[in-house]
């Protein structure tokens, strides 16, 4: 028991660890380097006009002038306590102007995740099941296909064809499910790459697994073996690149919003950068970096109970650090 | 690869290269990516040789006109040919991609390598370094990284390679360790090797193999992560032609002329598929 104890501190441990870093980073990152960070909370525009004493107050205000120490202490109390700041854009909490859009993101990304899973499945169904080696060439080229075209190319397409053309999907906007459909498609194909790479390749693995000849020695059919025996032992791996999958979710909806105007994290992250908005970057950065330490967290602690033969080798003694664990 | 493919001009030993050339002939995606790639280098090299059109001239009374002839990829609001400035465009979208290959390769490959070679604390440290800037996607990253530096081209690229240090350095790190349990390494230690001398004659050179791989993939990821900064508006300042500012200043006309921002696009989308199709040869050549 005491093994498996370890292991959870570990990696409970490494998770907490990744979201402070994250945080000092951009810390680092947008209040220690720039060489003057004050004039970042004005509009470039309108910076000569600032007087002095006006630099000092906001200086004052915000805390620059206080040893970086100090002042990255304070600010990390606060972190904790889930206060980033005030956006200085909008003047309102980071944390709740966060907490504004993230539904309308979190629906976007959910339903181009199932959507892309749904696909990179039937992609890896299809290539294993068929018999024909035309089809599984065509096939298999589909997943590096669709990390290859620029998300901001695919939206665009998408428009142009379904809603300036055809006229099927409005074009722009947060109206009703059917202005989801575009931007959900959009984002799926991106996320749906590498999902359906590791798919193919470990329902290949499994293919020619022992098991399987057992099940042709039993008179089983092709897509009997493919549905009963490898579907089952193959998608377990997905979960490995659950990360990388958030990762590009989180990429994807930047471009993704962006193109199709809608409103979320990935607009909102845009806008943050280029009106130079740094509380509001810092606490999207460390959001996001907590959810995929999260996420990572997740999936190393179930992984485990989903996988028997993992849970057998966890028990005998494991290999329980990827380095220098000894 | 591209030497095989300019060797004819040379003399020299004719057998294996009619044989390298024969199972190319076999391949035919994987030749059409190699004249991808070449000619994107050539634009980027030498522009005008490939079009007459300069990028910022332009003739306002042929504004918007369609792909055609005259105009390859039509022309934008300006009545600028958008094959031109495609062609002129690649000299930018490649050097920043270029350089952020080589600040990702060169970065990461040295933390892999102490990393993996140093063992231990040493180890531990970078590693969890390396953890976090895994745990920020690349294009946050870069976003963030781009916002401090400024905005231009150079600074995407050099944020685009920031970002894509940990994966190199994983890799890398990887390589090593199952490099250094080698008997060869072993027996060059054996044979009185010192540690600096193994190092850089035995374990560096054979690790780098898989991590030149990653290189080759990287070239279209990064092509990609430039053009999408420049398209959100961080790189070169609008009269530069670059690939996903092209993207971008046709996109306020889709509805009404969508080839503006379509062609360069998808110009843009056949140089990562051509990439990704030769890292991919590559990789399996080398761990056949």
């Amino acid at each position: 028991m005491s093994d498996v104890l370890r292991y959870l501190a570990l990696k409970v441990g490494r998770a907490v660890f990744v979201v402070w870093a994250a945080f000092t980073l951009t810390f680092v990152l947008l209040f220690v380097l720039p060489a003057n960070p004050v004039d970042l909370l004005f509009d470039p525009a309108e910076l000569n006009t600032i007087t002095p004493k006006v630099r000092e107050q906001v200086a004052d205000s915000y805390g620059f002038n206080k040893p970086v120490l100090l002042q990255y202490l304070a600010r990390l109390g606060h972190a904790l306590t889930g206060d980033f700041g005030n956006s200085v854009q909008s003047g309102r909490g980071v944390t709740a102007t966060i907490a504004d859009v993230l539904p309308s993101t979190l629906v976007l990304a959910s339903g181009a995740l199932a959507l892309a899973l749904l696909v990179a499945f039937v992609i890896a169904l299809v290539a294993t099941s068929t018999r024909r080696a035309w089809v599984r060439n065509l096939v298999e080229a589909l997943p590096s296909g669709a990390v290859s075209v620029p998300v901001f190319l695919s939206g665009i397409l998408m428009l142009q064809i379904f809603s300036f053309q055809l006229g099927w999907f409005p074009a722009f906007g947060e109206g009703g499910a059917r202005s989801l459909v575009l931007p959900v498609i959009t984002l799926a194909i991106p996320v749906l790459g590498p999902i359906a790479q590791l798919l193919v390749r470990s329902f290949a693995t499994e293919f020619r697994s022992g098991y399987v000849t057992t099940s042709w020695a039993k008179g089983a059919t092709r897509s009997g073996i493919v549905v009963r025996d490898v579907f089952r032992n193959a998608s377990l791996p997905a979960l490995t690149i659950a990360g990388i999958t958030f990762g590009n979710l989180i990429a994807g909806s930047v471009i993704t919003e962006t193109v199709f105007a809608r409103e979320g994290i990935g607009r909102m992250t845009q806008a943050a950068i280029n009106t130079l908005d740094v509380p509001l970057v810092q606490g999207i950065v460390v959001v996001v970096a907590a959810t995929f330490a999260v996420i990572n967290l997740i999936v190393d602690l179930i992984y485990p109970l989903l996988d028997p033969r993992l849970r057998a080798s966890l028990a005998v003694g494991p290999p329980l650090a990827a380095g220098g664990g000894k | 690869m591209t030497v095989q493919l300019a060797a004819p001009a040379r003399p020299g030993p004719a057998g294996p290269l009619v044989r390298r050339l024969g199972e190319l002939a076999q391949q035919p995606f994987l030749v059409l990516s190699w004249v991808v790639v070449l000619l994107v280098i050539g634009w980027a090299v030498a522009p005008g040789l490939f079009t007459s059109y300069g990028p910022n001239s332009g003739d306002t009374a042929a504004s918007f006109a369609p792909p055609g002839a005259e105009h390859w990829f039509g022309t934008d609001r300006l009545g600028r040919d958008l094959f031109a400035r495609t062609v002129y465009g690649a000299h930018t979208t490649l050097t920043a991609t270029l350089l952020a290959v080589l600040v990702a390769f060169g970065i990461g490959t040295v933390l892999g390598l102490i990393a993996g070679f140093g063992g231990g604390l040493v180890d531990t440290a970078v590693m969890r370094v390396v953890d976090v800037f895994l745990a920020i996607p690349s294009l946050l990253l870069a976003m963030v990284v781009v916002s401090v530096l400024g905005y231009s081209t150079q600074n995407i690229a050099l944020a685009v390679g920031i970002s894509s240090i940990a994966s190199f350095a994983r890799v890398m790190r990887a390589q090593v360790l199952s490099v250094v349990t080698q008997d060869y390494v072993k027996a060059a230690y054996g044979l009185g090797g010192g540690r600096l001398r193994v190092l850089v004659r035995h374990i560096v050179p054979n690790s780098l193999n898989s991590v030149i791989a990653l290189a080759a993939l990287e070239v279209g990821t990064a092509v990609l992560a430039v053009a999408s900064l420049g398209f959100l508006g961080y790189g070169a300042p609008p009269p530069q032609p670059e690939w996903g500012l092209l993207v971008a200043e046709g996109r306020d006309y889709v509805a009404v002329h969508p080839w503006a921002s379509i062609m360069p696009g998808l110009a843009l989308a056949l140089v990562v598929i051509a990439t990704h199709r030769i890292s991919t040869s590559y990789r399996k050549e080398h761990h056949r």
